[in-house]
């Protein structure tokens, strides 16, 4: 059979975090009332006219910045046009050939493997409306309800080369992308809400082969696994096209995420003519070096950089920081808590492991997580120190989930201090041996094993308090 | 002399000498245009209670004393495709028939701003496409000159009020001629200004780049007054110039001594009826008397004007008409089984023949594969175009023109749209290029008024105003007034 490469080329639309929309002065905010974030400039009533929100340029600057695009000094927007009724203009303002950004690249990482992923370009646009329809789709609907708080909001759209191999290279990147757009704070990057939507587009070749296969773009990929999934169909569903004999079409597809199914929504015959064409009502944007030099000076400290500053600062494992990093919200939460842990590590075990378990099994984001970095760092400190062993610590923590309490002051609650004073320990060890002369014979018959029974109920004896270093010492001192 | 005969400057002395007040005023527009306008048909929509109330909130500022600016007081007319808050704003079309904007145009604004009457919004060709006012959805407008005649357009409704005594002054806009033709075929002064010196907010776009307000008035003064009101820069509009806007009124100065005076040889050609050339050749003579060189320039990309026209205005039509899709406001097709058919129909019904006709045009050259051989071309022979006057100006200060190589022809419908669209021919490159132009009669053909068009370099609307002013006060042919329902009817 032949083996087959996968060509995979990621197109993202971010929704920029801007105060006003990209063409009026309406709040760009999200809202659950319908049609109250509008005006008549971005309803389009008759005569009324775009003028350019220039935070939009800043951002689309510093966004193309911290993926090392070159930005072009000169810009204008084109008119896209399609009908549409989520669209008051029935066109959309975007830009076809001078786009803002160009040339750029983010470095993932798979399994140990370092590769380069080049961004073709990022350009400027506004988003459209929101339509809710009484049935499945805009035609089999009796009539559909429009909401035009989005419509106008900006976005840029960043479009990568096909530079992908593999589902997972195609989620490193979307990770890295994502992460790197936090980090500029110009995206809130909430795939669920549609503030980041990835589009991919599909193709595969023989091995070997230098020229692409039929690409396929696939729409509606709402969260990492939706992506990987949707890649990982549409790999297998091309190859079988082939391998029964049939030809591919250049087509747009949709990720059925119930059914795990993408499904074709129109092909390259029925795809609309967007009729782009220079958008007279705005005058062009010239973007000069202060500009540029100013919004890279003001850059804040990205992924990669942020990850080798853990590793270097902390000493994380270099798996350990690319995880922290991969979400600023996380990476803030750790440089908060070693602020006053005594154990960085310590901190990233928590972070990578009971913390990450509880996010997940919540559904919730670290932003909303409870437990303040403070508190973790004492907890993580109360370990440090010998004062609660790692098992009391799972078990404080749980009861830091229910209340907003210090773990200090829990542990006072609960009782739990571990009992570290040698005359306690002595009265538990020398009862222990009494108790069990065996154990202790097969101990000093060198079976080491016996050791461990032991401790065991010693530390049952104290309720899991003794400090277990502290018990295991005077046990084997005791018995020799 | 009737009240209705005078301009706004002779009012406004009226108006501050007490001798009138601004609702005795506003009331005899009111009943000359209930005397002519089932004649002249050059409103869409009146406004009355409103303008009276206006008018009486003025007089009182007189009586008290109070400062008020020339315009104050004085009632006029907007072109039907300005937005006016709260008043139907329909651009002749069906498709906006029952509109009711929801803001003020910019202009709209300043007019307040100066506290003048608002009459009604005057009647146009259907989105401001066309030349003779004939594709309005609200019936032809009718020249007061000649009631079989068509009062140009797009702007019809604006010069014919002007002409017929139902409005002091009013404002039209200009895509490709259609303040200074109209204002040519009714005997009336007409003023684009430069690209950008007025806000385009709120004027219903119909080719973005070309658009562009301008007063039409019975003479020159009126126009520099108008001028002083609407232009300036505006923040809602990202194509208006950000200059300072110099007072016209002192632009008026009688002394042409000096000033080059270009005649481009390709506008007095073929296609010109030498009657109109004749009268604008009269004209020329009187400058020469008036102490003005004249010099013959060309302009050699002209005979290519039109046709760019007809790729790029369409081309920017195309796209801002496609708003109006019965979604959100305006016409709808209520038995359209789906949303597609919905917009289909209400498109296909809302819009008249030549706003289709151009929605269609514009639609075509846009298209894949089509953009390059159109859309692209066109835009590089209107900065030839564009070249052409910049080197013109090299030897003159102004050019003069005719306005239209014709005066009013009937409404009969015998003229296709091709024929029609070429007789712009004369007006069209100076929306290309964005510069000034003023249309000011010189003359008549049979009882018709003609106009000369004398088109200024950027942003020099003053020399235009100037020539113009001192051509108007050495000649009066501003002050016949047409013989409504005189001896070419009734």
């Amino acid at each position: 059979m032949t083996k087959y490469t996968t060509v995979i080329g990621l197109e993202v639309h971010a929704e920029l975090k801007t105060e006003s929309k990209a063409f009026c002065t309406c709040s760009a905010e999200f809202t659950n009332v319908p049609n109250t974030h509008v005006c008549p400039g971005c309803l389009g009533l008759p005569g009324t006219l775009p003028v350019l929100n220039k935070q939009v340029v800043e951002f689309a600057i510093r966004a193309g910045l911290a993926v090392n695009c070159e930005i072009q000094k000169y810009n204008k927007f084109d008119r896209k046009s399609y009908f549409y009724p989520d669209l008051c203009t029935n066109y959309q303002i975007s830009q076809l050939d001078k786009p803002i950004c160009l040339a750029g690249h983010i470095d993932i990482n798979v399994d140990g493997e370092e590769k380069r992923i080049g961004v073709t370009r990022i350009h400027m646009e506004q988003d459209a409306g929101k339509l809710v329809h009484s049935g499945a789709t805009i035609s089999t609907s009796d009539f559909s309800a429009v909401d035009y708080n989005r419509a106008g909001v900006a976005l840029i759209e960043i479009v990568s080369e096909p530079d992908m191999r593999s589902a997972e290279e195609a989620r490193a990147y979307m990770e890295n992308l994502k992460a790197i757009l936090e980090y500029t704070d110009v995206c809130d990057c909430k795939m669920q809400e549609g503030s980041l939507r990835c589009d991919a587009n599909v193709s595969i070749m023989p091995e070997g082969a230098t020229e692409f296969g039929t690409r396929v773009e696939i729409k509606n990929l709402n969260s990492f696994r939706a992506l990987v999934r949707a890649i990982e169909y549409e790999v297998e569903r091309q190859k079988e096209v082939l391998a029964e004999g049939g030809r591919l079409i250049q087509e747009t597809r949709t990720w059925d995420d119930a059914n795990g199914v993408t499904l074709s929504m129109r092909n390259k015959e029925t795809a609309e003519d967007y009729r782009y064409f220079p958008d007279a009502d705005l005058v062009p944007v010239i973007i000069d070096d202060a500009w540029i030099e100013r919004v890279r000076a003001e850059l804040p400290e990205l992924p990669a950089q942020r990850q080798a500053r853990l590793m270097e600062q902390h000493g994380l494992p270099k798996y350990d920081a690319s995880i922290i990093v991969s979400t600023k919200a996380m990476a803030e939460y750790f440089d908060e808590a070693v602020k006053t842990a005594k154990d960085a590590k310590g901190v990233s075990n928590w972070l990578l492991g009971d913390v990450s378990a509880y996010l997940n099994n919540e559904g919730i984001t670290i932003s909303e997580f409870k437990v303040t970095p403070a508190h973790l760092a004492e907890l993580v400190n109360l370990t440090k120190d010998g004062v609660l062993s790692s098992k009391l610590a799972k078990k404080v923590f749980t009861e830091m989930l229910k209340e907003d309490k210090a773990p200090g002051a829990l542990v006072k609650e609960l009782g739990l201090e571990q009992v570290s004073d040698e005359g306690a320990i002595m009265k538990l060890v020398e009862e222990t041996i009494a108790e069990n002369p065996q154990s202790v014979a097969d101990f000093k018959a060198g079976k080491d094993r016996a050791i461990g029974f032991l401790v065991g109920q010693i530390m049952k004896k104290s309720k899991g308090k003794a400090n277990p270093g502290m018990v295991q010492k005077m046990l084997k001192e005791k018995m020799q | 002399m009737k009240l209705y005969e005078l301009t706004a400057h002779e009012l406004h002395d009226k108006l501050m000498g007490r001798e009138i007040s601004s609702v005795e005023l506003t009331n005899a527009l009111y009943e000359r245009i209930d005397e002519v306008e089932d004649k002249v048909n050059a409103y869409v929509t009146l406004d009355k209670e409103n303008a009276l109330a206006q008018a009486a909130k003025v007089d009182a500022k007189i009586a008290k004393g109070e400062s008020i600016s020339v315009l104050a007081g004085i009632p006029g007319g907007i072109k039907d495709n300005i937005s006016t808050k709260g008043l139907r704003t329909t651009c002749s079309s069906k498709m906006l028939g029952n509109f009711i904007p929801i803001y003020d145009a910019h202009v709209i604004e300043r007019l307040r701003a100066d506290e003048t009457i608002f009459l009604g919004k005057t009647n146009m060709d259907e989105f401001a496409m066309g030349s003779t006012t004939e594709s309005s959805y609200f019936g032809v407008t009718r020249n007061p000159w000649n009631l079989e005649r068509v009062p140009g357009g797009s702007s019809g409704g604006s010069a014919a009020a002007i002409a017929a005594g139902e409005a002091i002054w009013t404002l039209g806009s200009d895509t490709g001629g259609s303040i200074r033709q109209p204002a040519s075929f009714n005997g009336c002064v007409g003023i684009k200004p430069t690209y950008g010196r007025v806000s385009r907010y709120g004027c219903v776009a119909f080719a973005s780049s070309l658009d562009q307000i301008g007063p039409i008035t019975k003479d020159v003064t009126d126009a520099a007054i108008v001028l002083n009101s609407i232009c300036g820069k505006d923040e809602q509009d990202s194509t208006s110039l950000n200059v300072e806007v110099p007072d016209f009124t002192k632009a008026l100065v009688q002394n042409v001594k000096g000033l080059r005076i270009g005649l481009p040889k390709e506008y007095f050609g073929e296609g010109i009826d030498p009657r109109v050339k004749s009268e604008v050749e009269k004209a020329v003579k009187k400058y020469e008397e008036l102490g003005a060189a004249i010099v013959e320039v060309s302009l050699p990309h002209t005979e290519y004007a039109v046709i760019t026209y007809y790729i790029i205005a369409p081309a920017e039509a195309s796209a801002n008409l496609a708003r109006y899709d019965g979604v959100r406001y305006g016409y709808r097709n209520l038995e359209a089984k789906s949303a597609a058919e919905m917009v289909t129909l209400s498109r296909t019904e809302g819009f008249g023949a030549e706003v289709r006709r151009r929605i269609m045009l514009g639609t075509y050259v846009l298209s894949s594969g089509y953009y390059d051989a159109y859309y692209n071309k066109a835009m590089k022979v209107r900065t030839l175009i564009r070249r052409d006057f910049e080197e013109a100006f090299q030897k003159c200060d102004l050019l003069l023109t005719p306005t239209s190589p014709v005066v009013a022809y009937p409404i009969d419908g015998k003229m296709d749209p091709l024929s029609i669209y070429m007789l712009d021919v004369t007006t069209i490159p100076v929306n290309m290029a964005g510069l000034p132009g003023i249309s000011i009669p010189c003359g008549f053909v049979d009882g018709l008024p003609v106009g000369m068009q004398l088109i200024g370099k950027v942003l020099d609307e003053a020399t235009i105003l100037r020539a113009a002013y001192t051509f108007e006060q050495a000649t009066g042919y501003h002050k016949v007034f047409a013989p409504l329902g005189g001896k070419h009817n009734d």
